[in-house]
């Protein structure tokens, strides 16, 4: 049998930081993850990895930790949750101009405002669109059980250098706060500073003799250079769009009906959809693990054959749009949402799901 | 077999541990398990409750409407749960401190003294325990091997000289739960 561990979402993350070798993490408590930090203060790597765990006096100082961390080609990364998660988006935007590979955890709490604790996915708009200023993506992965928590951070790592770009794991209270069993990610020990020096040419790891200084900035006041460096973004994000897309389907074959839904909602839809066939009606699910890079082709290919399609979130309705946007008025694409940490329920969202579009 | 219980009591009573033994020895057990608390506010002012799911399959929502079984352990648990029991679920409750009778007749419904029990013996704190036992001899969700097993892991090292109490506390549940219905 493998080692199956009983654990949180958020302790998941932690462990699976330690294992994959991550060398910083930098936060600021705040519910509902702050077992993340938690669990690493428990673990103590510093005493066997040597990675870093630091509070920082604010979320502030947090995201501009991890900035430098990144800069320096080290492996670094932070969590928060929704209000804590505003307060970084100067940084990220920083971090994102500059080029720079990171981890951000967002595990979203009910908004707007310092909102409630209880579970939210509002800060959709926030993690895809761009937070802070400036034209920026984010590679953002939705998990929706405690595997992949674990799962995510390696795989956040690995897109974040290979980009060059900070990812970011959108997840919400309930994924943070269930305990599930999970297989934690093997040991990958630290890479040592000659492996970042390879890996990193760009990093400020020390001049050496035969190159250039590295400078990291964020900061070009010649528009024409500015703009190039915008160009060079874009052409990345495509790149992203072209190669990264992750999504997994649930009974869409032969549905009529499709739910879309990301992070733990989606498996409150699975039920709704479990409901549903019991009922004789065809539904299926459509789970986009990546928000960014959005899941536009199978979306577009499901809409040539169901009759509509329900978007339902823990928000007023944000995913929706790129759901819409995607589907281009050829079949109807409704939306069911709570928010301020309301959870919907299975049965409310057949319910939806009939009044909407079955009829 | 998919089991969808909710555990619901005031904080202290041990609901959030009662779970996590139930859910660690489920799997140990080979089963897909979820464990869900309520971790808002109300965990802060007095009720506590969990959501645990037992299944051979896949589990989808951890978050529920209604469930196989609800272990209500004070009034506002019972009030809030007693509805949400599937037709022919079963409700468990302890007496004490509830000012009404559970009162569904579509479900079965169980009463374990374990207040007025962990204080016969001299154990509050194996309260839950004598809660968890009365719920294992109704319905055998898990192996008794695997409820000591999963006692074990979320147990803390320093703990371990209680887990014959705990046993003990379970063997008394089992003896004292009573069908009412």
């Amino acid at each position: 049998m493998e080692d199956f561990k009983l654990m949180k979402g958020n302790e998941a993350i932690a462990h699976a930081a330690v294992r994959c070798g991550a060398d910083g993490y930098f936060g600021y408590p705040i519910t509902p993850q702050s077992e993340v930090m938690e669990t690493l203060m428990e673990l103590k790597p510093w005493e066997t990895t040597g990675m870093v765990v630091l509070q920082a006096e604010s979320e502030v100082a947090a995201i501009n930790m991890v900035y430098g961390g990144a800069g320096c080609g080290k492996k670094v990364m932070t969590s928060s949750s929704s209000p804590g998660m505003s307060l970084k988006q100067e940084g990220i935007s920083y971090i994102a101009s500059a080029e720079l590979p990171c981890l951000i955890v967002n595990v979203m709490r009910g908004g707007p405002g310092l909102g409630t604790i209880q579970p939210s996915q509002a800060d959709y708009f926030q993690a895809v669109k761009g937070g802070g200023h400036g034209d920026y993506r984010l590679i953002v992965l939705a998990p929706s059980t405690v595997q992949e928590m674990a799962d995510f951070v390696g795989l956040g790592f690995d897109l974040a250098f290979k980009y060059q770009n900070p990812a970011m794991i959108l997840a919400d209270g309930i994924v943070g706060q269930m305990m599930e069993k999970v297989v934690l990610p093997p040991f990958k020990p630290r890479r040592t500073e000659e492996e970042v020096r390879q890996e990193c040419p760009w990093g400020t790891t020390g001049k050496l003799p035969n190159r250039k200084r590295n400078i990291i900035t964020s900061l070009a006041l010649e528009a024409e250079v500015m703009e190039n460096i915008n160009l060079k973004l874009q052409a990345k994000y495509r790149e992203i769009e072209k190669n990264e897309v992750r999504f997994e389907a649930h009974q869409c074959e032969d549905a009529d009906y499709v739910l879309v839904a990301f992070g733990s909602i989606a498996r409150i839809c699975e039920k709704a959809m479990e409901m549903a066939r019991e009922e004789g009606y065809k539904v299926g699910v459509l789970r986009p693990i990546t928000l960014f890079p959005f899941p536009t082709n199978p979306i577009k290919e499901l809409s040539q054959k169901v009759k509509g399609f329900l978007t339902v979130e823990m928000s007023a309705g944000q995913m929706v749009e790129d759901v819409r946007l995607t589907v281009n008025g050829t079949v109807p694409v409704e939306f069911y949402g709570r928010m301020g940490g309301i959870v919907p329920s299975a049965e409310e969202i057949l319910a939806a799901l009939k009044e909407k579009l079955i009829k | 077999m998919k089991k969808e219980i909710i555990i619901a009591g005031f904080g202290g009573q041990g609901v959030l541990s009662m779970g996590k033994i139930l859910a660690y020895a489920g799997l140990l057990q080979g089963k897909e398990v979820t464990w869900m608390p309520a971790y808002g506010p109300e965990q802060r002012g007095g009720t506590a409750n969990v959501t645990v799911i037992l299944s051979d399959d896949r589990i989808s929502s951890p978050i529920l409407q209604q469930f196989d079984i609800a272990i209500v352990l004070n009034q506002p648990s019972m009030d809030k749960f007693e509805p949400r029991v599937k037709p022919g679920g079963v409700l468990i409750y302890d007496p004490n401190g509830m000012t009404r009778e559970p009162a569904r007749k579509d479900i079965t419904i169980y009463k374990v003294t374990a207040t007025e029990t962990a204080i016969a013996m001299n154990a509050q704190k194996t309260f839950n325990m004598i809660i968890l036992g009365g719920l294992l001899k109704i319905a055998p969700i898990v192996d008794m091997e695997y409820v000591m097993l999963g006692l074990k892991k979320s147990l803390p090292e320093r703990h371990h000289h209680l887990l014959a109490a705990n046993e003990l506390a379970m063997q008394q549940g089992a003896k004292i739960i009573e069908k009412i219905n």
